[in-house]
């Protein structure tokens, strides 16, 4: 019983911390120190969480009865989850979309969110990934739409909530019809049991397991915002406060996206070196989500006058990128997307926070009001630029590296349809360029239209910005540890 | 003739159907979530089905859960509904489109 908690123990430390911050927030009431001592509070928490990682058991168990893996990819994850936390809190703290008076339920809500993606990576079984999905989405739905008066920040819950009630819906439909055919939840036993369907089965069973997994598809799809998943994110990103887009884009989208790693390639054991269970075609169908994915994100992108809807589009092209990875499915694929997940989240919470900056002072998201802001806040300009160039995937930074990982992976599948993919991949990089470059070229190469106010950054931003900013430079240069750590991750796989 | 498995899974297509057809067809946001509604128990109803019909005990504890999980959204659902009412008098989700390009 003890290991099993000890296993769950960062899951345990967030849930407590959840309630003390709730408490927390009605005893503090009014007083002026409110947000600053809700925010320490909640950092402590995710300390404390952190340091539960020490506990955990060796070796990795399955606990509660192969409920939750304990497995490297988890452990991994879920340490990725508490840093992408502490800057969700850090920049609901800092922005004044979230008022104070609400600040505890923001944080609440962001460390439940947490949770849910903490459980959904380590789950093995259909049951816990459907719950452990809901406990992501639920309180995303709320935090998008946290803004009650503006109709705006409803009408992205609203969407948000509509497209996710039927993805779930359809996803549970999907999982009961894999328990139907393989009788059983949990993961590792459904692939062996589909094969031994599939091999003796006639034309109805192979097209039920087809369609149960297309439909389990539509939920993950969902979450990464995948093609043809995706239309929500851009209205929820543009509508929701900007500190909540900033952990949408890189929170849940890493839990589903470490979430369908372990669907697809441990429990279908689908990958180009396999043939998958249930004779289905997992990395071509993949493959084909990830050009249309990539594709679709980068060329809406480039029309985009709102910096946040165009970062939108970029997180749906970057989901492709990540879904290519996927569908290759072998240990250094898995290894790949486990090295540009970390950079990923610095660079896109990076963009994120100077938008964020921007805003506070200028009250606007169009391109048009970054025109000339290198002579307004030069340091705040550079940052920006690293952040879209890192994005872009441009040497010497960590952009590059983490795409040069994956491409690196789907060239090593060796087939002609992934030569194919690589190419369409390199294809979509050159195109995100033109308009990362748009805003860059903004900034430097632009005038200031009259009367623009300067962009003062305060010191905890400035403070946070640097955090994110330095890594992205020298993971481009030093990514040895990044990768080893990957390597680990992805020890479970083949 | 006698209720097996085959009638039940007839059954739950059908709610599939209907619920699919709902969540497309109308533009209200409570009946959206109606057709919502009728997936999850399509769903939910195939588990036990299929639970009863040889596969453990599975099938229905993940129903009782899947019902939880129904009300559970349902709450939220609702909330940020009337929220969208009262900043704009209309629950058509049509004409919720001020996002866009």
């Amino acid at each position: 019983m003890l290991t099993n908690l000890l296993a769950i123990g960062p899951e345990l430390v967030l849930t407590l911390t959840v309630v003390l911050v709730l408490i927390a927030d009605l005893v503090i009431g009014d007083r002026p120190a409110r947000r600053g001592s809700l925010a320490v509070l909640s950092f402590a928490g995710l300390a404390a969480a952190a340091a539960t990682f020490f506990l955990l058991p060796d070796g990795g168990p399955a606990a509660f009865g192969g409920l939750v893996s304990g497995d490297g990819l988890g452990v991994f994850f879920r340490g990725l989850f508490l840093v992408a936390a502490f800057f969700g809190v850090a920049f609901g703290a800092l922005s004044d979309e979230i008022p104070v008076e609400r600040f505890g339920e923001y944080a609440a809500m962001l460390l439940a969110t947490t949770l849910g993606m903490s459980f959904l990576v380590q789950s093995q079984n259909l049951l816990m990934i459907l719950l452990s999905l809901e406990l992501v989405s639920l309180p995303s739905y709320v935090l998008a739409g946290f803004r009650r008066g503006d109709s705006r920040s409803s009408e992205a819950a609203l969407k948000y909530v509509l497209y996710g009630a039927a993805a779930s819906g359809l996803m549970l439909y999907g999982f009961s019809l894999l328990y139907g055919m393989a009788g059983t939840l949990d993961l590792s036993a459904i692939g062996p049991a589909l094969n031994a369907k599939a091999a003796g089965g006639s034309v109805g069973i192979r097209a039920g397991i087809a369609l149960a997994a297309l439909l389990s598809l539509a939920g993950f799809g969902y979450k990464v915002a995948a093609v043809p998943f995706h239309q929500w994110c851009p209205d929820v990103y543009e509508g929701a406060p900007t500190p909540v887009t900033a952990f949408l884009s890189v929170g849940p989208k890493a839990a589903g996206v470490a979430a369908l790693i372990r669907f697809v390639v441990i429990g279908f054991g689908a990958s180009v070196a396999t043939p998958p269970a249930g004779g289905l075609p997992w990395p071509v169908l993949l493959g084909v989500l990830a050009m249309a994915t990539m594709t679709l994100g980068n060329l809406a992108a480039i029309p985009q006058d709102n910096v946040k809807r165009l970062l939108a589009y970029s997180s749906i092209a970057h989901a492709g990128y990540l879904l290519m990875g996927i569908a290759v499915g072998t240990p250094d694929a898995v290894q790949a997307v486990a090295v540009y997940l970390p950079i990923y989240l610095l660079m896109n919470l990076g963009a994120f926070l100077a938008v964020m900056a921007v805003r506070a002072k200028t009250g606007s998201e169009t391109i048009a009001d970054y025109r000339g802001l290198v002579a307004r806040s030069p340091a705040l300009s550079i940052a920006l630029a690293i952040f879209l160039f890192s994005l872009t995937g441009l040497p010497p930074l960590a952009g590059f590296i983490g795409k040069f990982y994956l491409f690196a992976a789907v060239v090593k599948a060796g087939t002609p349809f992934f030569y194919v993919l690589a190419i369409v991949g390199v294809l979509n990089s050159v195109v995100s360029l033109f308009y990362y470059a748009r805003l860059v070229k903004a900034m430097f190469l632009e005038a200031s239209p009259d009367g623009a106010p300067a962009v003062l950054v305060p010191v905890p931003v400035g403070l946070l910005l640097a955090i994110l900013a330095i890594p992205t430079l020298v993971l481009g240069l030093w990514w040895s540890p990044l990768a080893d750590l990957a390597a680990r991750a992805a020890g479970i796989v083949g | 003739m006698t209720i097996g498995l085959p009638q039940y899974l007839v059954v739950s297509g059908v709610l599939l159907a209907l619920g699919l057809f709902a969540i497309v067809t109308r533009k209200n946001a409570v009946a959206i979530l109606m057709g919502v509604e009728l997936v999850l128990n399509a769903g939910l109803l195939n588990l036990v089905a299929f639970s009863r019909f040889g596969g453990g005990l599975d099938g229905q504890v993940f129903a009782l859960f899947g019902i939880v999980l129904a009300a559970a959204e349902a709450v939220v659902a609702l909330a940020i509904v009337l929220q969208v009412f009262r900043a704009r008098r209309s629950v058509d989700a049509s004409k919720a489109c001020e996002l866009k390009e």
